[in-house]
């Protein structure tokens, strides 16, 4: 008979301590010995994670009340600006924010030391963060201007919000020109001199359920070693399935999720400010999802190995900057991983962003905290957009 | 006089030239090459320990080439609490001595291999590269 389970049978089963969980790369190795069928009757919980730059990235802070009150029309802290369009003392620090005066780009290639995740990181670790602000002033919110030092115990809330995170798939980045470019992507020499990926490809978590058959709107997951929810599909969420123009199948792509949690019970090694040289500052998150075994149907995606996923190889050197559709083919994550991929009949050098052992051990710590009964599953209170849905991008066009 | 070690840099235009032998030949100078890392049409790098009494006009011929030349004074260090392992220097470090255990996938670094190029500090997302004098 098929295995069929509901979350409350699975979560039964943690809260007894008797649920079986494994990582997403453990499941593959009892899959291939015992089938799926056997593997989705005995496993109910498969543990994914990834740790990545992921730029759309962001707290909202309530910074509490000074004597006499501001308004807080702009606030800077560390020297960075957080947006402060909304209501009094709540502003919001973009990963991506630079600090006031940093010299960008403007000596190529820029360093991008300090930004905005970083200030998120430093408040994760607990340091003292300057906060800098400055209002017009109202009868109700007389003071204009304001200096002082805060810790994330200091304020009121702290949520992390991310809009755009754990991309269900990446490109791998080629440099097809003849000059070295600086990229999100990092530095991609010319000539095809190096190929960089992003994925933790088998371990990543929108890699093993592509149909969003358990993944939705309520999803609790770790975040930044914490606990989060996935709050909304992520901002360009257009999941589909990778075709070339023979039709061959070479996974799924597309789907990104937008995703919250309260910033105060996070780490500070699982959210990490980071540089891009010559391209800007981010936050590296560690994020990691765990798939309840409903059915064989869950278990067959949540077993895929890094042989049937690829990644598109995308040239960075003219045709990604010019929006010009189209790749060099793909390159499976096994491929990826063994640090050679063939591209236009090249070996080229191939190297990841994401890291894969703090992805393997974000896996392990979820699996930990669900066999302690201390994580239990949510069932999605509303489905997010899949494949079957066909959501394609718009593009922005120039109008005068 | 004691031996100096430097770090000298080929551009991929000028590393298929016979430059070393001309230090020898033309400058009388003692060489000994420490590491060197150099393919025709690639960028190259090379530590040499020279000496010699024309040591300053050995130098002179080599940046004449087009080969930049650095003291090697400073040591190149990975601060592995930084270090999150994801990779992006692996493929840049002109050495390999950045690189992956695979299929750990954790990144290592061989300061024995190490030309103190110090690409790595500006491609390290995270800063877990420094440089130690």
């Amino acid at each position: 008979m098929a295995t069929e389970k509901t979350y409350a049978e699975i979560n039964a089963k943690i809260k007894a301590g008797k649920a079986v969980v494994l990582t997403a790369e453990e499941v593959i190795s009892l899959v291939a010995e015992k089938g799926v069928s056997r593997a989705a009757r005995e496993v109910d919980v498969v543990t994914t994670g990834t740790f990545s730059p992921m730029c759309s990235s962001g707290a909202f802070l309530n910074l509490g009340h000074s004597k006499p009150r501001i308004k807080m029309q702009k606030v800077w802290l560390n020297e960075v600006p957080a947006y402060a369009g909304i209501a009094a003392v709540d502003a919001y620090i973009g990963a991506t924010e630079l600090p006031e005066g940093d010299p960008a780009n403007s000596n190529f290639p820029g360093e991008f030391r300090y930004g905005g995740g970083h200030v998120i990181h430093d408040l994760v670790a607990g340091q003292p963060v300057k906060l800098k602000a400055v209002s017009y002033g109202t009868d109700c919110y007389p003071r204009k201007e304001l200096e002082t030092h805060i810790t994330l115990a200091d304020i009121n809330e702290a949520v992390l919000f991310n809009p755009r995170n754990s991309y269900q798939n990446y490109n791998c980045a080629v440099n097809l020109s003849s000059k070295t470019i600086y990229t999100y992507m990092g530095v991609l020499k010319p000539n095809l001199g190096n190929a960089h990926y992003c994925s933790a490809g088998q371990l990543s978590p929108l890699l093993k359920d592509p149909n969003f058959l358990t993944i939705g709107l309520g999803t609790r997951i770790f975040l930044g070693g914490g606990v989060g929810y996935v709050a909304w599909n992520g901002t360009q969420h257009f999941p589909g399935w990778q075709k070339d123009s023979e039709g061959n199948n070479y996974g799924p792509a597309g789907g990104t999720l937008a995703v919250i949690g309260d910033l105060k019970q996070m780490k500070p090694n699982w959210l990490v400010g980071t540089s891009y040289f010559g391209y800007g500052a981010s936050l590296t998150v560690g994020l990691g999802i765990p798939i309840p075994i409903l059915n064989e149907e869950v278990m067959r995606f949540a077993s895929v190995t890094d042989t049937d996923l690829c990644a598109p190889i995308v040239d960075y050197g003219e045709a990604y900057g010019q929006r010009i559709p189209g790749n060099l083919g793909y390159a499976s994550y096994a491929d990826l991983k063994s640090g050679t991929i063939k591209v236009n009949g090249k070996e080229v050098p191939a190297a990841p962003l994401s890291s894969y052992p703090k992805a393997r051990e974000i896996a392990a710590i979820l699996k930990e905290w669900i066999q302690k009964g201390e994580f239990l599953l949510t069932e999605p209170v509303q489905k997010l957009p899949s494949p079957k849905d066909g959501l394609t991008a718009n593009t922005l066009e120039i109008r005068v | 006089m004691s031996p100096k070690k430097i770090v000298l840099r080929f551009g991929g235009d000028i590393s298929d030239k016979p430059i070393i032998y001309h230090l020898a030949k033309d400058y009388d100078l003692v060489f000994n090459i420490v590491k060197a890392n150099v393919d025709p049409q690639k960028e190259g790098t090379m530590v040499l320990e020279l000496t010699g009494e024309k040591y300053d006009q050995g130098l002179a011929f080599l940046q004449s080439q087009g080969v930049k030349v650095q003291p090697l004074t400073e040591e190149v260090i990975i601060n592995k609490e930084k270090c999150t392992s994801c990779g992006a220097c692996t493929a840049l470090c002109p050495t390999g001595a950045l690189y992956l255990h695979r299929p750990s996938m954790e990144v290592d670094f061989n300061g024995d291999d190490c030309v103190v190029c110090q690409l790595c500090l500006k491609v390290c997302p995270v800063r877990a590269m420094e440089v130690r004098f």
